[in-house]
Formats: C-alpha cells, sequence, structure tokens
C-alpha cells in the first residue's frame, strides 16, 4: 500500500441560472435598485421584510407595498473575523438581522466593522447603498450597513 | 419612484469550486485507465464486481478489497441515441451513449459508442474498447477512446437482463 497513489482533481460545478422573482419579490428588488426597502402586509397588519407572497405564519396571501426604513435596528449578529472567499466583504464584518422601523420581521445583511465590540444587539442601523448606476435589482443593491451612531 | 421597468428576473448564477479526492478504490480504477487497463473490486460475500468500484459493497456493506483487472470485451445493456446539443458538448451529433457492461463485472457504466450506423446499435451488441494512444492514457474514463463492435454474435438477453 506504500505506492499508493490517490488522485485529486480540482472541479468545478456552474450553472448560469436566471430566475423569474415573481410580483412580490419583483417589488422589493425593485425598490432595492430605486433605493428603497419594501416589505408586504401579512396577517393581522404584520409587516413583512424581506416580503413573501403567503404569511410565513398563517399561510395567508400577503398584500400591498409598504415602504420601511431606512434606519433599523440589530436583533440579532454573528461576528466573522476571517470572510471566506464568496463572502460579500473582504474584510472583518458581523452579519446582521436587521429590524427596519416599520417592519415586523428582520433582513440579512452585512455590517463591516473593526471589531465585535463595535457591533451589539438593539444598535440602530442603515442601509449604504451601491452607486445608483450600479444597481440592478438584487440584494447586493444595498451594499452593506452602518452604524447611526444611535442606539434603541 | 423609477420610471424603469420594474425587476422580473435575477441573475442567480451558482458556482461551486471543489477538490475531488478520488480514494483508495477509485483511484485503483484510475490508475488502471492510466495503464489501458479497467480495475474492479469483487465483493468478499456476493462475488459482485464493481467496475468503477466504490470500495464497498452496495448490498453487502463490506469492504471490496479483491482487485480484478477485467477484460477489453463487454456487451451494450442499453443505450440513448443523442440528438440534441447543449452547451459544453464535445461530440458531434447525433451519437450514441451505451450502457456497457463488460465481460466478468457486475456492473455497468456509460460508453461512448463509435464505428458502427446509429440504426444497427442494439442491446446486446459485443464491443471492445478503443484506448487513446498510449502516450495519451491518463487516470480518466477518457483514456478510453470509445466502445465498438467487436463482430461477436450478439449476447444472450438472459446473460445481461439483470443490469438494465
Amino acid at each position: 500500500m506504500a505506492d499508493e497513489v490517490i488522485y485529486r482533481s480540482d472541479h468545478v460545478l456552474e450553472y448560469p441560472f436566471v430566475r423569474s422573482v415573481g410580483p412580490v419579490i419583483g417589488a422589493f428588488l425593485t425598490g432595492l435598485r430605486d433605493g428603497r426597502v419594501v416589505g408586504t402586509r401579512g396577517s393581522g397588519g404584520r409587516v413583512i421584510v424581506p416580503p413573501t407572497e403567503y404569511d410565513p405564519e398563517t399561510g395567508e396571501e400577503t398584500s400591498g407595498v409598504v415602504e420601511v426604513g431606512p434606519e433599523g435596528t440589530v436583533t440579532s449578529w454573528s461576528w466573522v473575523p476571517r470572510p471566506r472567499p464568496k463572502h460579500p466583504l473582504q474584510t472583518p464584518f458581523a452579519w446582521v438581522l436587521v429590524r427596519f422601523d416599520g417592519a415586523d420581521t428582520s433582513f440579512l445583511h452585512v455590517l463591516p466593522a473593526a471589531g465585535p465590540d463595535e457591533v451589539s444587539t438593539g444598535m440602530r442601523v442603515r442601509p449604504e447603498f451601491a452607486p445608483e448606476d450600479e444597481r440592478v435589482g438584487h440584494v447586493k443593491d444595498i451594499s452593506h450597513f452602518v452604524a447611526t451612531g444611535g442606539a434603541s | 419612484m423609477s420610471e424603469r421597468e420594474p425587476v422580473t428576473m435575477m441573475d442567480a448564477a451558482t458556482r461551486l469550486d471543489y477538490e475531488f479526492t478520488a480514494g483508495v478504490a477509485m483511484s485503483k480504477n484510475l490508475h488502471g485507465y492510466e495503464q489501458g487497463k479497467f480495475i474492479g473490486q469483487r465483493c468478499p460475500k456476493c462475488k459482485k464486481v464493481y467496475v468503477p468500484s466504490r470500495g464497498s459493497c452496495p448490498t453487502d456493506g463490506l469492504p471490496t478489497d479483491e482487485i480484478v483487472e477485467l477484460p477489453n470485451t463487454g456487451t451494450v445493456t442499453t443505450y440513448c441515441v443523442v440528438n440534441v446539443p447543449f452547451a459544453g458538448q464535445s461530440i458531434e451529433i447525433p451519437y450514441i451513449c451505451g450502457q456497457i457492461l463488460l465481460d466478468g463485472a457486475n456492473l455497468s457504466f456509460m460508453g461512448l459508442l463509435q464505428e458502427i450506423p446509429i440504426d444497427e446499435v442494439r442491446m446486446g451488441l459485443r464491443v471492445e474498447a478503443v484506448w487513446v494512444p498510449p502516450e495519451e492514457l491518463g487516470p480518466t474514463l477518457a483514456s478510453v477512446k470509445y466502445f465498438r463492435p467487436n463482430g461477436e454474435p450478439d449476447a444472450d438477453y438472459e446473460t445481461y437482463k439483470e443490469y438494465l
């Protein structure tokens, strides 16, 4: 077994998918492209951001387009000291769940910071949008979140 | 509000870069291709010969340690005529993909069939492997250029019906 050869090779699996987004996520992505954050209204008037076509708790159809934010509150976060190659940022950052003002659910995005001491649950943040001519209707139209300096 | 059209589509390209490690059993099989040989493994209990082998018998769950060299000949158990072009296609259509059951093997694998008119391909056709020139052999099934009829009478259905 000493002369055993174990083969290895590099593989790439790639699919160039383009997906249709539907009217509800379409409205959300259109909003991001236009520099706004919108959600939809679910059962009992809850505002769901990012919007879903059906209320995730009751299964009822959601309705309407509701603008929220742009500021929000961090409800939870996780620190990433060493970003991986495919992470949205290549400098240390926090994954943050942000509840936009006027929303009842949280939205996942990134918040770059010098260290985890700069991030806390309850901190006030706002989205930093990509330049208008670079926005295409994608979650990356928000480049990242930044602290506004306040706390809730 | 934007004057542009609403967003209806989204690029959702997905890409996975990874390193594949063949492992002991598959590496023996790949090393065989490098030498122009089909290398399989036999289950100690059911005696089935797997080529390529994953290193264990899927029926008995036992390591398939016994190495078996298989001959260059086999039977087409079933086949498919490919008429539809697709991205990344490297062979001119129409062509035939056959499931090849090597003599002495209990597992078939896919192989390209050539040197036969498409309308003459059939189940039970006896074939032999045509290898690339020795200097082009490598640890890949691409070392087998294709399979072609070897002139023997068709195999009896009973000999391969378990492998369809």
